[in-house]
């Protein structure tokens, strides 16, 4: 039987308030948060985030990697193989992108439920990540939050079992996007409730009920998808569930991350469950999607780090400026340095190894771990000048610590000023690079540091991505 | 190995004023630099029998030199990072000891202010940009790469940052008053330590007075045989050594590098130590011009060259040792951090200085009894660069 064998959240350090931004547009802000995306992230660096973390809370191979997004960075171009790079999965992982409708995640995961049941695939990490964005002053923006979230299908070592499930598809036009549209349009609110979400959501949920003779009492859990807070509990209480059945949907401290936010609240319900418990899973988008789980005596794997209370509660608050800056809203007076180069293509692909997973190389001879600042191939060891006797080393699973670093006010970044260091890594190796999400009150030399996959530039031709140190 | 010792002479020196020179453009200032020196040496600019002109972005190829109007002559572009206008004097010299001519031009120019931009990004290292051509290297600026070393000095000798930020300050402070004395520097204002420290910070822990200016020049060198020197001049300068040092990234890749030294800066010392037969440096070296493109580099070059012991170079600053009345007078022309740092010029116009010290005619920045006077540069980053030192003296041993 398939099932999940893994899940893990990524949520943003950075949060804005609605009260800041009820203060920048004089209106009510309200209570609440929102997580957003840093200057350095998308939907892409993020879905690596959560990979990576999905993949070391239960380790075991991946041969399927499918990707749930509505802000893909590329119109044409998949931004699952992204993923896979840098996540470091093997090259005849079949990678896929599911797009273009928040039910894009639950599609996923359901794909990914009949590929192991079918043989076709062992075990599949579904990654739904979204960085949506509301128009400002709009209500979307006070909504609206990122994140992302992976979930691993196989049928070995199961923490939830996937005992059924049911969709519909529903071709109701509430929220869109053109590929003209920045920001996200939608139908009236009221109109959207009472004939889009409402009857499509206790449809699937009472049809799948009905169809494995359950009740709304047999559920520990009921975990979906709703565009705010007031649907949710609407819907819970429609379709017969108490408010303890009920998982939280996180509106309030993160925003509702679209494509993610289901599996973001099944992350965080899964954290909380025993074993035997019975989880209703659904999401929403042009239909709905809905799963029932039954959590395993293997649920105690996933309780290791990081938990979605320590992702919450790290929210580092941003004013509303900056958010402007970094989802590059405004135009902002360019540095006086002169700019950062496009990156080559040709070179790209040819340090792809470095670039994707942070490779460097290791002398067979002397032992020595090694990587070039900018990617090049080792070809003559830097401590033995042995030359090509080399084997692949990986620096992005690596902790480290900060040599030294500068705090550059020059450089051209969407978030001055930025922070460059040498990193030592632990086992060998240095590398000169960018840091990233730190507190610069706390930098300071021996901090340990591990490394996560972002953009380098932006705003230009292709998206340069790439690793940079962290404070851990 | 046959050391250049005593070999060649420096007979004419020419050097443009630095700083913004909006009514000069490459051509002025190349032929401004060059009639300078070929007037000090009294020669005619038909006596050049061969030419080096460095440049890393002003220009390419010897037609970088054409407005000279030198006639079918070899003339060859050198280009070395920040060493380059010393790496111009090198070839000159080389080529002349090896015999191949016997008068020779090393000129070096750079317009940096015509870019219109206010800091050096550096030149190509890799492909078509610094940050390689997948621009993925991290894209800082030239002081956050030397402000590792400050971070880690202070971190290395345990001095706590306001300590530290002080300790650079009185760098800064030293080279502006020597600058002031010095017509041809780009900046002629005196600082105070509290200035310094509290200019807005451009990459901790370096504030705009710890690094040095954006700016425009040239300067020029005629070399030729130390035998024929007498023929030119009665004061000619001779040179005692020629080191490069180039590295090859070991400090950005290897963690034995602790970026409280420059390799590059260390060995090419020796080098020229050696070939110049300098056992003690800081007796015998009258006066030095050093690469304070930033004011922690400068710290640490006191260490590097010698000139202080390991660790040392904060005592030697407290006791005003690299001031002009000290026991080692550096950067007595107001340095990299008066005179900009037009990077294909630098290297020359620091001989330039040597030169007028060596020949007792450096004015109010004059050192007491000059014997021997040194060069330094480092092109390039703490840890992946390329260090030249020069020694020049004013007798024939």
């Amino acid at each position: 039987m398939a099932g999940i064998t893994s899940i893990c959240a990524y949520i943003p350090r950075y949060r804005l308030s609605l009260e800041e931004i009820g203060r920048m547009w004089q209106t009510r802000g309200g209570a609440g948060e929102k997580a957003i995306a840093g200057y350095d992230e998308d939907a892409v660096t993020m879905a690596v985030a959560a990979s990576l973390a999905c993949m070391k809370r239960s380790g075991g191979d991946v041969d399927s990697l499918y990707l749930a997004t509505v802000t893909a960075p590329y119109k044409e171009k998949q931004s699952a193989a992204f993923v896979a790079g840098a996540a470091d999965l093997y090259k005849t992982c079949h990678t896929a992108d599911f797009t273009n409708t928040l039910r894009a995640g639950t599609t996923a995961v359901k794909a990914a439920v009949d590929a192991v049941k079918s043989g076709s695939a062992r075990q599949v990490l579904v990654v739904a990540s979204d960085c949506r964005m509301g128009a400002p002053k709009g209500k979307f923006e006070q909504l609206l939050g990122d994140g992302a979230a992976a979930v691993m299908i196989g049928s070995d070592n199961v923490i939830a079992n996937i005992e059924g499930t049911h969709s519909i598809f529903s071709d109701f036009t509430d929220l869109w996007r053109t590929e003209k549209d920045t920001f996200i349009q939608s139908g009236e609110g009221r109109f959207i409730d009472e004939a889009g979400y409402m009857p499509v959501m206790k449809e699937v949920i009472t049809e799948l009920m009905e169809k494995y003779s359950l009740t709304s009492g047999d559920f520990t859990k009921i975990v979906f998808y709703a565009p705010d807070s007031r649907a949710h509990a609407n819907l819970a209480k429609t379709i017969g569930f108490s408010k303890d059945q009920v998982q939280d949907p996180l509106f309030g401290q993160i925003g509702n991350t679209g494509t993610a936010a289901a599996m973001i609240m099944l992350a965080a319900a899964l954290e909380e469950a025993t074993p035997g418990d019975r989880i209703l899973f659904a999401g929403y988008g042009d239909g709905a999607d809905v799963f029932i789980l039954r959590v395993t005596d293997s649920i105690s794997r996933i309780k290791s780090a990081p938990s979605m209370k320590s992702m919450l509660k790290k929210g580092v608050p941003v004013d509303y400026g900056r958010y402007l800056i970094w989802r590059n809203l405004v135009p902002v007076e360019p540095s006086g340095l002169p700019e950062r180069a496009e990156p080559s293509l040709a070179a790209r692909w040819r340090e792809r190894k470095t670039i994707r997973a942070l490779y460097g190389a290791k002398c067979r001879k002397c032992g020595t771990p090694q990587i070039h600042p900018i990617g090049q191939i080792s070809r003559v060891c830097v401590t033995c000048q042995t030359k090509d006797d080399f084997e692949d080393y990986k620096f992005s699973d690596k902790t480290g610590r900060l040599f030294t670093y500068a705090i550059d006010q020059l450089q051209p970044t969407l978030n001055p000023p930025g922070l460059n260091g040498v990193i030592d890594f632990d086992g060998g190796g240095r590398l000169i690079c960018e840091l990233t999400d730190y507190d610069l009150s706390k930098v300071d030399t021996g901090m340990p540091v591990d490394m996560t996959f972002r953009k380098l530039s932006q705003g230009k031709g292709i998206i340069n991505y790439f690793w940079k140190a962290k404070p851990i | 190995m046959e050391s250049i010792k005593d070999k060649i002479a420096i007979v004419g020196m020419g050097c443009t004023r630095f700083g913004e020179r909006w009514d000069m453009g490459v051509e002025d200032l190349l032929v401004e630099a060059a009639y300078e020196a070929f007037q000090d040496a009294g020669i005619e600019p038909k006596a050049i029998q061969a030419a080096w002109i460095g440049t890393v972005f002003s220009g390419m190829s010897a037609m970088t030199l054409a407005p000279l109007g030198l006639q079918y002559i070899p003339i060859t572009r050198v280009e070395n990072m920040c060493a380059t206008g010393s790496e111009a004097l090198r070839a000159a010299s080389y080529a002349v000891a090896a015999g191949v001519c016997d008068i020779a031009l090393a000129i070096g120019v750079e317009k940096l202010k015509d870019s219109g931009q206010t800091g050096v990004k550096g030149p190509a290292i890799v492909g078509d940009n610094p940050d390689g051509s997948s621009a993925i290297g991290s894209g800082y600026s030239a002081p956050a790469s030397f402000a590792y070393l400050g971070t880690r000095y202070f971190s290395h000798y345990n001095i706590d940052r306001d300590a530290g930020k002080r300790l650079l300050a009185e760098i800064a402070v030293k080279n502006h008053y020597n600058g002031s004395l010095n017509p041809k520097a780009h900046f002629h204002n005196i600082l105070t330590v509290e200035q310094v420290v509290k200019a807005p910070i451009v990459a901790w822990p370096l504030g705009l007075f710890d690094c040095c200016g954006v700016s425009d020049g040239a300067a020029a060198a005629i070399v030729t045989r130390a035998d024929m020197a007498k023929n030119f001049r009665s004061d000619p300068i001779y040179i005692k050594g020629l080191a490069i040092s180039a590295g090859a990234r070991q400090g950005s890749m290897r963690q034995d590098y602790d970026y409280v030294h420059v390799d590059e800066n260390v060995r090419a010392a020796q080098q020229v130590y050696a070939e110049a037969g300098i056992k003690d440096p800081r007796k015998e070296i009258s006066c030095a011009e050093v690469h304070d493109c930033f004011t922690a580099h400068e710290l640490i070059v006191y260490e590097d060259l010698g000139f202080s012991s390991r660790g040392g170079a904060r005592e030697d600053i407290e006791a005003g040792t690299f001031t002009l009345k000290g026991e080692i007078p550096v950067n007595p022309d107001g340095g990299l951090k008066c005179f900009g740092h037009p990077l294909g010029a630098s290297g020359l116009r620091m001989m330039y200085e040597v030169y007028l010290q060596l020949q007792g005619k450096a004015g109010p920045r004059q050192v007491k009894n000059p014997r021997l006077g040194m060069t330094h540069n480092l092109g390039g980053n703490a840890g992946a660069g390329i260090g030249c030192c020069v020694v020049v003296g004013n007798e024939k041993g």
